[in-house]
């Protein structure tokens, strides 16, 4: 049964890698509750509270996928980034520039008769595009110039954030008495109501197939081949006849053009338009907790995008419940985040306790 | 008798490390303990000084039973031990890495420097250690480094000086000079503990020999009147053929051909200068010279990973001057590079996926990547270059040094190149790893390759290559036959000497 023995070594390892985050999550959610303890307030009416938020109805539950589809994507841009070790702090703006060009599209271009269904498909793929174009000069002034894509890619969101204000102050609305953008016609609309009474959208299938795709990328072709090979060794990579400088600019290309997706659906399947907005919105931000949480696998970021997604839209009713306060959902996003990203610390811990295990070379 | 081990047993899991061991040092000699890489040799000697609790055994020092717990203990009782990757602070100097936790102070606390320069002015000079104490340790050579962990242990009160593969890193001249040193240490009556896997060495330098196989003790044996072939046969267990018989070379068609190269290095000085040679069809060639002296440059241009500031390169009538690494490859160069873990292999990538690395497009149709070929391939390089332990499915980082090195010079035999470039491709490889890659390499000579031999080792050189071209200040300075080589040739053309250059 050597194919029975693979899968089980599969699935071991598979555990292995998130005993990790599972564990932070659980060590998260104690501190969380010892918050809320300290607060003063019941731990076990917040836990009904959350348990309800998550889980009490369809709608409710509905409502933790519609907060989970643009962790996804923002998860996936970071973890894909990532891969090429690239740290792609840049998804903010590009998630903004992509709005703005699905609003472009979905407002002012109208689909053929017939031709409906290609209006979201091409909205998307203008926000892609949008996204594509913003990640990838961060890759390109990276191998061109050797700008640290991390600087480079907070200045580039500052621009997109500033761009996309003007852009909508001067083109996109009809005038100044309105805080958003003229509204996409319902042809862009991705379909709502998956869940009854919930708003949850189609979007959450263009999450999920980016994750195969994405997972696909990475690990069937050639070009994730030469992604995770520059991650990995740069020095190996360009010795096997890889272009780092390609490898560099493509996974940005590509990292911001899943980011961008994060806009797009989010903009075709919830607001119907683009509102104003003074900060960056900090989807791109979890997307790299999401990311880390995650392992960078495809599968853990859809998990992560789950567990943070139900953090996000069970705060306000935990608030309303047992008047736990915002803050307390954030200190536990911090602590599992931290407790993943101390992973070293572990390795660390273990080694020590395992000190005569490891042989000197 | 300074030191004896009784019966000391180490486990690491299921792996027995040091299978009761005993071990006698005698004051005053040099004792070379020999062993294949995993053999347990750094294991006992980390136990010796503190740095793992043996499981069994007794350790006794001076006649009195000691129990050595950690490093402080083992320094003080005298045991001192030089590893193989230096622990000196880079940014200071050298009297201030010697000094470093035993500091000459004053009474009122503040550093005494001057003092301590004197002091370790004095040991240098006592031990022909030349050092200069103000130099910063960033700044002097690998070979001036091991001084200063030696002068370390010294200036520490160590009577028994353990040398974790100390040649490893050292030129031919800095190894006759650390030579000297041992002898002069052993005069003065200190004692010397030497972990090596080189045969010469042992002759060269030791009194005594303690063989290690597997973990277990093999044999402790005078040096004098021992011989290569008897020391090795002990290490790995079987005859090994350390010369490898080879037919003349039939030299053919030219495969490259090097016009007028030059090239500059990292900081932008000329490294290669107006380098001109030839590799024909069914040779070896090999490249001496000491570290440094343009051979890494060179090698860089030549496989498209630097490019030359002028001259070409021809390889098969095809000009490849500064083309990128997959051209070159196209035209059917292999390249077994220096650095197996930074060049050679994705060390977080498992060996199906190495077996690919530098070809990964052929395993692919319209970018889809098939993993059975890369396991095909994977396995055909396991089976063929004897990978242990088979295992397509682990990562190149989970295999030993050896294993690493079967798969880069598999993959890229196997891929039938006609120029293959071999740097140092059995650096840091033990003896039956060693004879291993060898045999291949005369073998692909003999199925009508052009091979290009860099090593720094001049034995691999002489035993090896038709043509020897001696590489010095980035210049090719001599031409000599194979069969016409000699050390002391070589080694005075490689310094610059040498008139009929």
């Amino acid at each position: 049964m050597p194919e029975e023995a693979r899968w089980k070594e599969t699935l071991k390892q598979g555990l292995r890698t998130f005993a990790v985050p599972v564990l932070a999550t659980v060590v998260g959610l104690a501190v969380g509750i010892l918050c809320i303890i300290v607060a003063g307030k019941d731990p076990v009416k917040a836990a009904q509270a959350f348990v309800q938020a998550v889980a009490g109805s369809p709608r409710m539950f509905g409502n933790v996928l519609v907060s989970t589809i643009p962790l996804i994507f923002t998860g996936l841009a970071v973890a894909f980034a990532y891969r090429a070790g690239l740290f792609n702090i840049g998804v903010e703006g590009q998630y903004l520039v992509a709005q703005v060009a699905t609003v472009v599209v979905g407002v002012w271009w109208t689909p053929p008769q017939g031709f409906a269904w290609l209006h979201p498909i091409l909205a998307l793929a203008a926000g892609a595009v949008a996204g594509a174009i913003w990640g990838g000069i961060v890759g390109l002034l990276k191998a061109w110039k050797g700008v640290h894509e991390v600087i480079n890619s907070i200045m580039m969101n500052w621009i997109a954030l500033f761009l996309c204000d003007w852009l909508l102050k001067t083109y996109l609305r009809p005038d100044n008495s309105r805080a958003s953008s003229y509204d996409l016609q319902e042809t862009a609309w991705l379909t709502q109501g998956l869940i009854p009474g919930s708003r949850l959208h189609t979007g959450i299938w263009i999450a999920l197939a980016t994750a195969v795709v994405v997972w696909f990328i990475l690990f069937k072709t050639s070009l994730g081949y030469e992604i995770r090979a520059v991650g990995y060794s740069p020095g190996a990579a360009e010795y096997g006849g890889i272009s780092v400088a390609k490898a560099l600019i493509l996974t940005m290309a590509i990292s911001g053009a899943i980011a961008g997706m994060a806009g797009s659906v989010q903009t075709m399947g919830l607001n119907h338009r683009f509102n104003e907005t003074s900060t960056l919105v900090g989807y791109g931000f979890d997307g790299i907790a999401v990311a880390l949480v995650g392992r960078l696998h495809p599968v853990g970021v859809c998990l992560a995008a789950l567990l943070f997604g139900a953090l996000d839209a069970s705060s306000p009713l935990m608030q309303a419940m047992a008047d736990v306060p915002k803050a307390v959902v954030s200190i536990v996003q911090g602590i599992v985040i931290l407790f993943v990203a101390a992973e070293s610390l572990w390795n660390f811990l273990q080694k020590r306790s395992a000190k005569k295990g490891v042989p000197a070379a | 008798m300074l030191l004896r081990l009784e019966g000391i047993t180490k486990r690491f899991g299921s792996l027995v490390a040091n299978d009761h061991i005993d071990l006698e040092v005698r004051k005053g000699e040099i004792h070379a303990l020999l062993g294949e890489n995993g053999a347990g040799k750094t294991t006992l000697m980390n136990i010796l000084y503190g740095l793992y609790t043996p499981d069994e055994g007794r350790i006794f020092w001076k006649d009195q039973e000691v129990k050595i717990r950690n490093p402080r203990q083992a320094i003080d009782l005298g045991i001192g031990m030089v590893h193989q990757h230096f622990m000196l602070v880079p940014v200071f100097t050298v009297a201030e890495n010697i000094t470093l936790g035993k500091e000459v102070a004053r009474r009122n606390h503040l550093l005494d420097m001057k003092e301590a320069r004197r002091q370790v002015l004095e040991l240098s000079q006592r031990f022909g250690l030349e050092v200069n104490p103000d130099d910063r340790i960033e700044s002097i050579s690998v070979g001036q480094q091991q001084r200063v962990e030696i002068l370390k242990a010294l200036y520490r009160g160590a009577e028994l000086l353990i040398l974790d593969e100390p040649t490893a890193v050292l030129t031919p001249q800095e190894v006759e000079e650390l030579g000297k040193v041992m002898k002069r240490l052993v005069a003065d009556g200190h004692t010397i503990i030497i972990i090596t896997h080189k045969l010469k060495e042992v002759l060269h330098l030791a009194d005594r020999v303690t063989v290690l196989r597997r973990g277990k003790k093999i044999a402790t044996l005078d040096a004098a009147g021992q011989s290569e072939e008897e020391l090795a046969r002990l290490m790995v267990g079987r005859e090994v053929v350390l010369r490898v018989d080879k037919k003349p070379a039939e030299p053919k068609e030219v495969v490259l051909q090097v016009e007028h190269l030059h090239a500059k290095n990292d900081r932008g000085a000329p490294a290669v200068q107006d380098v001109s040679f030839q590799v024909r069809a069914g040779e070896i060639v090999g490249i001496a010279g000491v570290d440094g002296n343009g051979q890494s440059e060179l090698i860089a241009c030549l496989t498209g990973l630097r490019k030359p500031t002028a001259g070409r390169v021809v390889v098969n009538g095809q000009d490849v001057t500064g083309q990128s690494p997959r051209r070159i490859r196209e035209a059917g160069v292999g390249h077994i590079p220096e650095d197996r873990q930074k060049r050679g292999l994705v060390l977080n990538f498992t060996v199906a996926e190495n077996a690919a690395l530098g070809n990964h497009r052929a395993f692919a149709r319209r970018g889809v990547l098939s993993y059975q070929k890369m396991v095909d391939e994977a396995k055909r390089v396991i089976s063929e270059f004897d990978v242990r332990p088979p295992r397509y499915d682990y990562l190149a980082r989970s295999l030993s040094g050896g294993n690493q090195q079967k798969v880069i010079v598999g993959r890229e035999i196997l891929r039938n190149p006609k120029l293959l470039i071999a740097v140092q491709p059995t650096r840091g490889l033990d003896v039956g790893a060693i004879e291993f890659i060898h045999r291949n390499l005369v073998a692909e000579r003999d199925a009508g390759r052009a091979v290009l031999l860099v090593s720094l080792e001049l034995d691999e050189i002489m035993n090896l290559a038709d043509r020897i071209l001696v590489m010095y200040k980035g210049q090719v300075v001599a031409e000599v036959p194979g069969h016409e080589a000699t050390e002391e040739k070589l080694g005075l053309l490689m310094m610059g000497g040498g008139a009929g250059a």
